[in-house]
């Protein structure tokens, strides 16, 4: 008989400790949340246990002398192309536990990002690329439905606008912060999300676990969530923010709904969610009053009824196979909004097996939606945004090349705040303090030193989305919306040029 | 003297329908009556203490959504989403209702003669003081009390139009839950409940909160309570106030 399980044989990485530069201080006992490091009363000194360890990092961060280094464990399995080491740990935990594998961030498998075979084009000799550094460069974006046509009248002080144009979201960057509920990362981050967005001019999405009432003065910058749990959702939520997007899908999880565990929900996060302190917070899969495109439409009409048509509606979806037709009912359902979320995006929670085999890649998705929307000629009824593992400016400008109005960003932020993507979230013990609602770990995030470091991601990706703006002789964002000509395939196939409706670089 | 006001809703679209409702309620109404109702919908949206609406007719999907502490009486019966996210208030329906009726209600009350239909009461949830109940005289179809994380169904099996010998719920009952209770009146064979999920008897404290309800119930649709509560009441609670606690294994 075993004294342990054989999932606790194998660590996944190792404690690297220097023995002649540890001074046995304890921090990384302290900042330790999972427990990795202890002091050993019987050798009067700081130990360590590596199979406790997540790989966050934190304690090497942390590390007053240096002398710790958190390494990926060397210790090799027989090489086998099929069975590879992650298969197997999967397979000990199942077999020790009966469990369904959860897994923390977005998905880290290794299948195709179309982004890094896309390549943006710039101007030479014909038409001048532009110097943002010298001439305006417009990059506001206004999300919402835009009218077939415009009509003026002449009036004395000019030609007035006499078409009624529907709600629309105003941001200076085409760039938000995703849904990222509260409950999921603590009351510190909200804070920051919001502060961020409203210095910035942009929008964060609150996530579906309602609204804390500490941020309901940072309304115009915010987008509040519905999702099928309704946890918070009341009359004064959905007049709170300025758009209200009902969430259907997640890419990180398409077709399952959401468990916050007990863990997570304590004072705060209860009174906001308004469900008890330790219980399970679940999200049903599907909302249960939509079980169809007339059934959604229903719910959009409702909001739209709340909020007396005064804040644009949006329909966040997974990014799946039938996204364009899906897209397209959504669009003649009302929405002022879609929101396509690719099988990269990020998460708190998930199982393991459909963060990393549902659902496709977002690049994909975008560019047969807008292309289904503009046959259809309903493109301009909706924005169309998009999130899901975009990690820099450059994988921003394609989405907005290939049609997006606006891309969501959520673990980029995260990560600008100090995530390590080591994926444990779902334990409620983030080392970050970002994960957690833990008193002692969520102090670790100070709201107004996160909010600098998230405005400082958004200001940077858009001097970086101006420059290569300017390169290609544009000076608006919106030149170049689903201006696919700005872009090139690389090593793409035939039917992966079709669909993202780009040539191969060198045509 | 409460401001009264009677709207026509014959030929109004909903969405006319309610900008006359919300003109009304900013002028001071707080008594609203509904002429000729015809399937309009989301009627009372939103709409807080203290309006009271009587509708004649029948009002169209999502009537009281997200109301706030409004009342509503239906003179009729009632489609889908009958108090859908309900937050205060309370709604009457002299009638039957159709399905999802207090879909993620929060809070408030709805009283029903007769039957409901299905998917009724899912992801009810309680908080505090908010302790949102429903009562439903006739029969109910599958997922009662789906996901429910609190409140109070009370079903009562009794003034129905299905068939005798349909089962007072239907499947499914309860899957799910994390809190709350459900009564029923009379019996319900155990392959109709969720997974983990049983039966009991009820006790006193039960016995006085299902009379509670059941007389305001039996007052506003000439009913008697002492009839209701001579039928013996059974309860389903959740097992787990985390059913799905022990599901997972992590990985990374």
């Amino acid at each position: 008989m075993l004294f342990k399980p054989i999932s606790q044989n194998f660590s996944d990485f190792v404690i690297d400790r220097e023995n002649d530069r540890c001074i046995n201080c304890e921090v990384c006992v302290r900042q330790c949340s999972y427990e990795a490091h202890y002091w050993d009363d019987a050798r009067q000194c700081v130990s360590h246990d590596h199979t406790k360890c997540v790989g966050c990092h934190r304690c090497e961060a942390f590390c007053p002398t240096g002398c710790l280094t958190i390494k990926k464990n060397p210790a090799d399995f027989r090489d086998n192309a099929l069975w590879t080491p992650t298969y197997m740990k999967h397979v000990y935990k199942q077999g020790d536990t009966g469990g369904i594998l959860l897994s923390g961030m977005g998905s880290p498998a290794n299948k195709p990002i179309y982004w890094d075979n896309l390549q943006l084009d710039a101007s030479q000799v014909t038409n001048p690329s532009i110097d943002p550094l010298r001439e305006p460069m417009e990059l506001t974006t206004y999300l919402g439905s835009k009218p077939d046509q415009v009509s003026f009248e002449e009036t004395p002080e000019g030609p007035k606008l006499t078409t009624k144009i529907g709600p629309q979201l105003k941001l200076n960057y085409p760039l938000m912060f995703s849904a990222m509920s509260f409950g999921s990362i603590n009351l510190n981050l909200h804070k920051a999300m919001a502060m961020a967005a409203t210095e910035l001019g942009i929008a964060y999405n609150t996530g579906e676990g309602g609204l804390h009432p500490d941020l309901y003065k940072y309304g115009n910058n915010t987008i509040v969530q519905v999702a099928s749990g309704r946890f918070g959702v009341h009359k004064d939520y959905l007049n709170a923010g300025s758009a209200v997007e009902i969430k259907i899908g997640q890419g990180a999880k398409p077709g399952i709904g959401g468990h916050l565990p007990g863990e997570k929900i304590d004072e705060e996060v209860s009174k906001t969610r308004m469900c008890p302190v330790g219980s399970d917070a679940i999200s049903p899969a599907p909302h249960h009053d939509i079980y169809s495109i007339e059934d959604l439409l229903q719910l959009i009409y409702a909001i739209k009824e709340s909020t007396e048509y005064k804040v644009p509606v949006s329909v966040k979806i997974a990014a799946v196979h039938n996204a364009p037709a899906i897209a397209s009912g959504i669009v003649r359902a009302g929405a002022d909004i879609v929101v396509i979320d690719g099988f990269r995006g990020g998460t708190g929670a998930a199982p393991t097996m459909i963060r990393d085999n549902v659902g496709i890649p977002m690049e994909l998705a975008l560019a047969s939606v807008d292309n289904r929307l503009r046959d259809e000629g309903i493109r301009n009824h909706a924005s169309l945004v998009v999130a899901g593992g975009v990690r820099c400016s450059a994988d921003a400008i394609k989405a907005i090349a290939l049609g997006a109005d606006a891309v969501y960003i959520g673990t980029a932020a995260l990560v600008s705040v100090g995530c390590t993507l080591c994926g444990r979230c779902y334990t409620g013990k983030c080392p970050w303090g970002i994960a957690t609602n833990e008193a002692r770990l969520k102090k670790r995030q100070n709201p107004e030193v996160a909010a600098k470091r998230l405005a400082n991601l958004v200001r940077a990706w858009g001097h970086e989305i101006q420059e290569m703006l300017g390169g290609m002789g544009l000076n608006s964002i919106e030149s170049l919306r689903g201006n696919r000509d700005k872009l090139r395939g690389l090593g793409l196939n035939e039917t992966e040029l079709d669909i993202l409706g780009v040539k191969h670089a060198g045509r | 003297m409460a401001k009264k006001c009677t709207l026509d809703a014959q030929g109004v679209y909903y969405r006319q329908l309610n900008e006359q409702i919300r003109e009304a309620v900013r002028d001071g109404a707080v008594e609203i009556e509904l002429d000729n109702v015809r399937g309009q919908r989301y009627i009372g949206n939103s709409v807080e203490a203290p309006v009271h609406f009587t509708i004649h007719g029948v009002p169209g999907q999502d009537l009281g959504m997200f109301m706030r502490g409004a009342t509503i009486r239906v003179e009729g019966n009632a489609q889908d989403g009958v108090g859908n996210t309900m937050d205060d208030g309370e709604i009457q329906i002299n009638g039957m209702s159709g399905d999802v009726l207090g879909y993620a209600m929060r809070g408030g009350r709805i009283l029903v003669k007769q039957d409901v239909g299905y998917r009724v009461g899912i992801h009810m949830k309680s908080y505090m003081e908010k302790q949102p109940v429903i009562v439903a005289g006739g029969k109910a179809g599958d997922f009662l009390g789906e996901y429910m994380a609190g409140g109070a169904i009370i079903l009562l099996g009794m003034d129905s139009t299905m068939d005798k010998k349909a089962p007072i719920t239907g499947r499914s009952l309860g899957t799910g839950m994390h809190g709350g209770i459900i009564y029923i009146r009379g019996d319900v064979p155990e392959y109709q409940l969720g997974p983990g999920l049983q039966l009991e008897s009820i006790n006193e404290e039960d016995e006085a909160f299902i009379r509670s309800h059941v007389a305001d119930w039996a007052k506003a649709f000439g009913k008697s309570v002492d009839e209701v509560m001579e039928g013996k009441f059974k309860k389903v609670t959740p097992f787990s106030h985390r059913p799905y606690g022990n599901m997972y294994v992590g990985t990374n």
